[in-house]
């Protein structure tokens, strides 16, 4: 019994039986298997978040993002006052995460390539692309780079999903995504 | 020496027990119920508030309740209920006396003042930070202080326990090794010390930067060493929970394990690789290299994973064995189907045996996949994995233990009898359908810590869709039985201990606890359960896989339907 010394004083020495060495060596094979499809996936699939990422500040991100904004702002959004921004396919786009709000709004388009930015002015964020349901994490003072090519028209929404605080969820933005011109 | 007057001789058992041990046990287990009560009332309102149609709390208590659940729960609720299993896997299962019980009680109290402290500020809204507190987010320093005295009573607790069974080794009081429930018991108690010194080695210089002594802590160390707190502090009770599953089968069937050498090497397989499992929570960050995510996040190549699926025979298989021994032979599950299905000692155990597996287990592996984090990460879907693990897995396991430990220790008859019998379904169903439904919701999109996802006060807009909103519904309504259920089982402890019938003396039993080993050296059968085959539990786990495999790559097409990321 378990809750007793074992019966066998060198139960190191007992074999085995059949059906426990079967599920064993089954279980292994399988861990093998699941480890193996990670870096398998890295090769063929095509959503792997890439490793590149830098250290930054507040400002110098912020300042790129605004340099962005000025060159390819298209619209505003109704009457927020939020910017619509196009830059061109291929472009490295920024995206500000703070309290409450993502910065600015895209607008890209589908099956071109882009590498969005992101990062965070203040505490961290939870970048949550919906409804295609992609989740990364955007913490201050650094700065992630994503190549990403939508393959989903219209309107998306990006949630936080860290919990920043009492406005936290009212931080919404938005990802247009336009058919080609 | 009046040692031997330290002692009482269980009339149920046959065990020695010492009495400073027994009464430490006791007020660990008690703290233990009265902070499950608090912590799950406040999961009952963080549920009832993500009731899209009820949405109880405003946004400022929701927040305070989320935490409060979440460090209550998953820390307080299960360290003091881990620390009386320490003392009784040390003490009782050893016919052995505690080591230095008045550092025991000083481990007590720094856990108690450091329980009320932290839940103080947390009550009073100073420290609304969620229980992981991510940097930069700040919260009062007594939040960190609270967490930290609770983290040192923890690990004096962990010391009584291995100087208790350095006495039990020098004063001979067992025989041969030590029993597989201990040492399951030692195994979580490892890993309970570099757990501590994760919390310790973050915990301490986060509490000196609130007051403002040191200016500065990276985020992302933060977490890297954070998680190998809050990680492994899951897998304490992991281990813990799953010597629980061996003890009740040895009390209940008298089931031995099917082989000491597989059971314990998947005990040591915990040792050696869970600690890594940190890396679950880095996935998606920036900074973190794929290979360190990969090796990391999969445990060295799933090995911890292999211990649990080990376990995931091993356990019911000896239940098996033992039932088979009895006659119950006819077909793959007359062993199972003729179980004690109405003593809540067992269906709790076997349901959290089950729920674990396929709710916890298969999920938490899938959703660790770097890859496949993508469309889970901070989602809903992890409170859902956790919920599986945590309330359905180790919650229910020590429920089950109570109703045999509580009855034992106090000498009293368990009250209510009838309603306890119907309480592991109330509470592990009513919990699985927590763990199911923010599953599903989590795979749909749902934020996780989020108090309105209608966003009626954003600027801009988005609607989850009707199946999002009907799931954290059908949640909030999972969550009332639930609770219902933990109100039922803290009503049985606590009746139980205030106002149970005095246990009558049973007829003498055999001292179960002088069972002897055999002779050395005479290894004629395999395994200490004979050579008993299992084959109903053979099927069981072969189902247990294709449901895994299945959905392991169902995760995988979900993800290759997302946006190209490379």
């Amino acid at each position: 019994m378990a809750i007793f010394p074992p019966a066998e004083r060198h139960w190191w020495k007992e074999p085995v039986e059949k059906s426990e060495v079967l599920w064993v060596s089954i279980a292994f094979i399988w861990a093998i298997v699941m480890f193996l499809m990670m870096p398998i996936w890295h090769i063929y699939g095509d959503q792997n978040l890439a490793n590149e990422a830098y250290r930054t500040t507040p400002e110098a991100f912020a300042a790129k993002a605004e340099a962005m904004v000025e060159k390819y702002t298209v619209r505003e959004e109704g009457n927020t006052g939020i910017p619509v921004v196009a830059p061109p396919a291929g472009e490295d786009v920024y995206m500000i995460a703070r309290l409450w709000e993502w910065w600015p709004i895209l607008e890209l388009e589908k099956g071109k390539t882009y590498r969005l930015h992101l990062s965070s002015m203040d505490w961290q964020h939870g970048f949550s692309l919906q409804p295609t349901n992609i989740n990364v994490q955007v913490h201050p003072g650094y700065e992630l780079v994503m190549t990403v090519t939508p393959n989903s028209t219209g309107e998306h929404a990006i949630v936080c999903n860290e919990f920043c605080g009492i406005g936290h969820h009212t931080m919404l933005g938005r990802i247009y995504v336009v058919d080609k011109k | 020496m009046a040692l031997a007057a330290a002692f009482r001789t269980c009339p149920d058992t046959g065990f020695k027990i010492h009495l400073p041990a027994e009464k430490l046990i006791k007020w660990n287990a008690v703290a233990a119920v009265v902070f499950f009560l608090i912590g799950g009332i406040f999961g009952l309102l963080v549920a009832l508030t993500r009731w899209p149609e009820v949405h109880l709390l405003p946004a400022d208590l929701f927040y305070m309740a989320l935490t409060a659940h979440g460090t209550l729960i998953l820390v307080v609720w299960i360290i003091f209920f881990e620390v009386a299993i320490l003392y009784f896997t040390s003490t009782v299962l050893l016919n052995n006396r505690l080591a230095t019980p008045w550092l025991a009680w000083v481990g007590f109290w720094l856990m108690m003042v450091g329980t009320l402290v932290a839940s103080y500020v947390i009550v009073i809204g100073e420290a609304s930070v969620m229980f992981t507190s991510y940097v930069p987010m700040q919260a009062h320093p007594l939040f960190y202080l609270g967490l930290i005295l609770f983290a040192v009573g923890a690990l004096l607790a962990v010391c009584v326990f291995f100087g208790t069974l350095v006495i039990a080794k020098s004063e001979r009081t067992y025989e041969g090794s030590l029993p597989l429930v201990t040492y399951g018991a030692l195994v979580a108690a490892i890993i309970a010390v570099y757990t501590i010194a994760s919390g310790a080695i973050i915990l301490v210089p986060t509490w000196l930067w609130s007051m403002g002594y040191i200016g500065f802590i990276d985020p992302i160390m933060y977490k890297v060493v954070w998680w190998g707190f809050g990680h492994s502090s899951q897998q304490i009770n992991v281990s813990a929970h799953i010597a629980v599953w061996y003890a009740i089968a040895a009390i209940l069937f008298g089931a031995k394990p099917l082989s000491e050498k597989v059971s314990r090497s998947a005990f040591l397989l915990y040792i050696l690789f869970l600690q890594i499992a940190s890396a679950h929570h880095l996935l998606v960050e920036p900074g973190v290299s794929s290979e360190f995510k990969i090796w990391n996040t999969s445990y060295a190549m799933y090995l911890a994973v292999l211990g649990s699926m080990i376990h995931g025979l091993t356990v019911p298989g000896a239940i098996e064995a033992a039932q088979r021994k009895r006659g119950f032979n006819k077909g793959l599950f007359e062993w199972l189907r003729k179980a004690p299905w109405g003593n809540p000692v067992f269906s709790g155990m076997f349901l959290s045996l089950i729920f674990f597996g396929f709710l916890g287990g298969i999920t938490g592996v899938t959703m660790g996949i770097e890859q496949v984090n993508l469309i889970i990460h901070n989602t809903i879907y992890v409170p859902g994995h956790f919920h599986g693990t945590v309330a359905t897995g180790t919650t229910l396991a020590f429920m089950a233990l109570s109703y045999w430990l509580v009855p034992t220790l106090f000498r009293r008859e368990l009250f209510l009898p009838g309603l306890a019998k119907w309480q592991p379904y109330i509470f592990g169903f009513g919990m699985a359908g927590v763990a199911l439904f923010l599953m599903g919701a989590g795979t749909l999109g749902v934020p996780r810590r989020h108090w309105d996802i209608a966003f009626n006060d954003a600027t801009l807009d988005y609607a989850f869709s009707g199946a999002a909103q009907m799931l954290m519904a059908l949640n909030g309504v999972s969550a009332v039985f639930g609770a219902v259920g933990g109100l039922i089982y803290v009503v049985v402890m606590v009746g139980t201990i205030l106002v149970g019938k005095p246990k009558a003396a049973p007829a003498a039993k055999p001292a179960a606890a002088a069972a002897p080993p055999a002779g050395a050296g005479t290894v004629a059968h395999a395994g200490s359960a004979g050579t008993m085959a299992v084959p109903g539990t053979f099927v069981l786990v072969m189902i247990f896989f294709a449901v895994f495999a299945l959905y392991y790559y169902v995760n995988w097409k979900y993800l290759a339907e997302i946006w190209m990321l490379n």
